[in-house]
């Protein structure tokens, strides 16, 4: 008896430019009078062609790019496989396709089990139902059986903790509890394998702990899962092997140590520079270097048009993609204020003795009231060791060290005597 | 959209080779092209979603709305007092010996389940676009439950025309029993022509523009306000292959006994609402494909 759930061979897709999805773009369908001036000008262009006028046969709607390209890879049951990468990788292709909500465009998977697919959670929750009503349609969405919800109907309330709210409709819930009812049901999803999508980037931080220790019970129960994630840590902490995808291609299959070290090692060192833009604020340079005691980040940017106010923000994050520390040019403010300028460059020096050695990586962003202009996820790195000027010494455990305060006092009876 | 990104999934279901306990479903996913098996047995293993799409189609349009369920009765009341003024009293057009409120009644009630039923499936797709983009279902259960959610309302319209019918004193006659045959065929036709407008409008979005046109234009293409029988053979078939003709010919036929005898009409309306149907089924099939990276 064969020990494969999913198989992928070859596995590829290709967008229309014209029908990729952007974020920001909803432009994405056609009209019909586009389509019907298409068609009209096809024989012209194509006569064009044949009498070497130059014309090209390919219209706008024909570019196309290969979102996911010669992918294979098996996953045995029981694995727990983390899907890692940068935006545009392909990871989400990936699962949609597995979880048969989009097409491939070129070779074959084969799935064997039924799956449950969460690529979002609360999916076809409708404001104006009950709580109670929701759980069933979101179940049946998910494809559980009516029975099967019914069955599980006072666990999924208990676990989302909305006991008495269950009447009610969910648009009187607080987002919290929205997030955890949604959640719920899809963990109790009972289905042989699971492809999960990013799900647990929702909610607060004790919430998350209990979706990623949901996670785990899953995982234990000896289900195969697919998980696509950002968070480099719940791949560490929840998967038994991982895959990198880079470009629309798979480049690592290995433990999730190895594809983790693979994923950070591909960053940069501690400069970036980038061309500024014609049309919208860019970080034209930045660069994070250890000076003295201090880390000192510093930031420059290009704008074609001048910003009032402008705001730089930064995360520190761990080896393993846990968020360390963040904050913002608003939180302490800078001095002077950033006049109305075009370009500019930000300062900032950070206590490096508050690190424990190891290695950090930046994000980026540049904004003002209005907008966000220019995001730069983990685009900065540096290696801080143990020793002269750097760090702490390794024995102490967390990436932080606060100072302490410290007192002792002897409550031994007899040496009081 | 060209064709180059066409292919559809082929989902196999066998049993592993094993003990027949321990068989597991496996899905083989593949591209394939053009014209697509209509896969309806998955849709009946989907019936349960089916079922919950369409309770809450009727449940969220009774809540959100101050009249409810009033809307079934007031839509068709008030089109038919239009009518019976304008048509009926002051055109004085023609009812078959029936009673005009009555007569239009009886037209209508039909009618607004087909015309809701049309509208409603029509941009189903892309009011589910949120469902579409993130869970896989035969996506055929959207405009079918857009179109079963209408019956709820057909149900309580059809109350009003039976109070109308003792109003008026009309028993229904024995023949009655071939009601539900004519609802039926008033279904396979909203299906049918809501299946090819959800598809075309995820493509096209002007097709949502075109429905209060269409079902306007659609309503005095139909035998609603006048019978059918101003028009003499042939072409009264030939009217009739407007699969509404039959309907609202055959439920008059059937409830109030109008002499209209739909026969040939019937036959007509019948063949032309199955092939708008099953055209309409693979045509939806063949652009399923594509409506989760569009729409």
């Amino acid at each position: 008896m064969s020990d494969i759930a999913i198989r992928v061979d070859n596995l590829g897709k290709q967008y229309h430019i014209g029908a990729i999805q952007q974020a920001g773009a909803r432009h994405t369908y056609k009209s019909l009078r586009d389509s019907i001036a298409n068609a009209a000008s096809v024989p012209f262009r194509a006569a064009r062609a044949m009498l070497g006028l130059g014309g090209h046969l390919q219209n706008d709607y024909d570019r196309t790019i290969w979102a996911l390209r010669d992918v294979s890879f098996e996953v045995h049951r029981g694995e727990i496989i983390g899907v890692i990468g940068r935006n545009g990788a392909g990871k989400s292709t990936l699962l949609k396709i597995l979880s048969r909500i989009t097409e491939p465009t070129a070779g074959r998977a084969e799935i064997h089990g039924r799956t449950g697919s969460l690529l979002e959670v609360g999916t076809g929750f409708h404001p104006e139902l009950t709580g109670r009503d929701n759980i069933y349609l979101n179940g049946s969405i998910l494809g559980m059986r009516r029975a099967e919800i019914a069955r599980q109907f006072d666990a999924i309330v208990a676990f989302a903790e909305v006991e008495e709210f269950v009447d009610t409709p969910v648009k009187h819930y607080s987002s919290g509890m929205y997030l955890r009812l949604a959640f719920a049901v899809a963990a109790h999803l009972e289905t042989e394998i699971l492809l999960v999508d990013e799900v647990l980037a929702v909610g607060d931080l004790q919430f998350q702990e209990k979706c990623l220790g949901k996670m785990q019970d899953v995982a234990a129960t000896g289900r195969t899962v697919l998980f696509v994630s950002h968070s480099i840590s719940s791949v560490q902490r929840l998967c038994t092997r991982a895959l990198l995808f880079a470009g629309g291609k798979l480049t690592v299959d290995s433990s999730p140590a190895a594809v983790i070290a693979e994923y950070i090692g591909s960053h940069p060192e501690g400069i970036y520079t980038s061309p500024p833009s014609t049309t919208r604020p860019t970080i034209t340079n930045a660069a994070l270097a250890l000076q003295g005691e201090a880390l000192q980040l510093s930031v420059e940017f290009q704008s074609p048009f001048p910003i009032s106010n402008p705001v730089l923000s930064f995360v520190v994050y761990n080896s393993l993609g846990a968020a360390v520390f963040g904050t913002d040019s608003c939180a302490d403010p800078v001095s002077p204020p950033p006049p109305t300028s075009k370009a500019g460059r930000f300062e900032v020096a950070i206590p490096s003795g508050n690190f424990r050695p190891d290695r950090y990586l930046v994000s980026l962003w540049l904004s003002d009231q209005h907008a966000d202009y220019c995001t730069l996820e983990m685009i900065l790195q540096i290696n801080l060791t143990g020793g002269a000027g750097g760090g702490l010494s390794p024995q102490f455990f967390g990436n932080v060290y606060l100072p302490t305060h410290w007192r002792f006092e002897s409550i031994d009876a007899k040496s009081t005597t | 959209m060209t064709s180059t990104s066409g292919s559809e999934f082929e989902a196999v279901r066998a049993g592993l080779a094993g003990t027949a306990l321990d068989s597991i479903p496996i899905t083989i996913i593949v591209p394939s092209r053009g014209w697509v098996p209509l896969n309806l047995d998955e849709l009946w293993d989907y019936r349960e979603l089916l079922y919950f799409l369409t309770w809450r189609e009727i449940k969220v349009r009774y809540k959100q709305t101050v009249l409810g369920a009033g809307w079934a009765i007031i839509q068709p009341l008030f089109t038919m007092l239009i009518f019976s003024l304008f048509f009926g009293k002051l055109a004085k057009v023609p009812s078959d010996r029936i009673p005009y409120p009555l007569f239009a009644l009886a037209g209508l009630v039909p009618w607004m389940f087909f015309a809701n039923g049309l509208s409603q499936s029509a941009t189903s797709l892309v009011t589910s676009s949120n469902l579409i983009s993130k869970v896989y279902f035969p996506r055929l259960a959207i405009p079918l439950a857009a179109v079963l959610s209408g019956a709820v309302d057909f149900a309580i319209s059809f109350v009003l025309l039976i109070g109308m019918m003792a109003l008026y004193h009309q028993a229904p006659p024995l023949r009655c029993v071939y009601l539900p045959l004519f609802f039926l065929l008033a279904f396979v036709t909203a299906l049918g022509v809501g299946l090819w407008l959800s598809a075309l409008n995820v493509e096209y979005r002007d097709v949502r523009y075109t429905i209060p046109f269409l079902t306007q234009f659609w309503l005095f293409a139909t035998p609603i306000a006048y019978p059918s029988s101003l028009l003499h053979e042939p072409w009264r078939t030939i009217y009739a292959l407007n699969p509404m003709v039959g309907v609202v010919e055959g439920f008059r036929w059937a409830l109030i006994g109008a002499d209209t005898a739909p026969g040939p009409m019937v036959d007509a309306s019948s063949v032309a609402a199955v092939l708008i149907l099953v055209a309409g089924a693979f045509y939806f099939r063949k652009m399923e494909k594509t409506f989760a990276d569009v729409v």
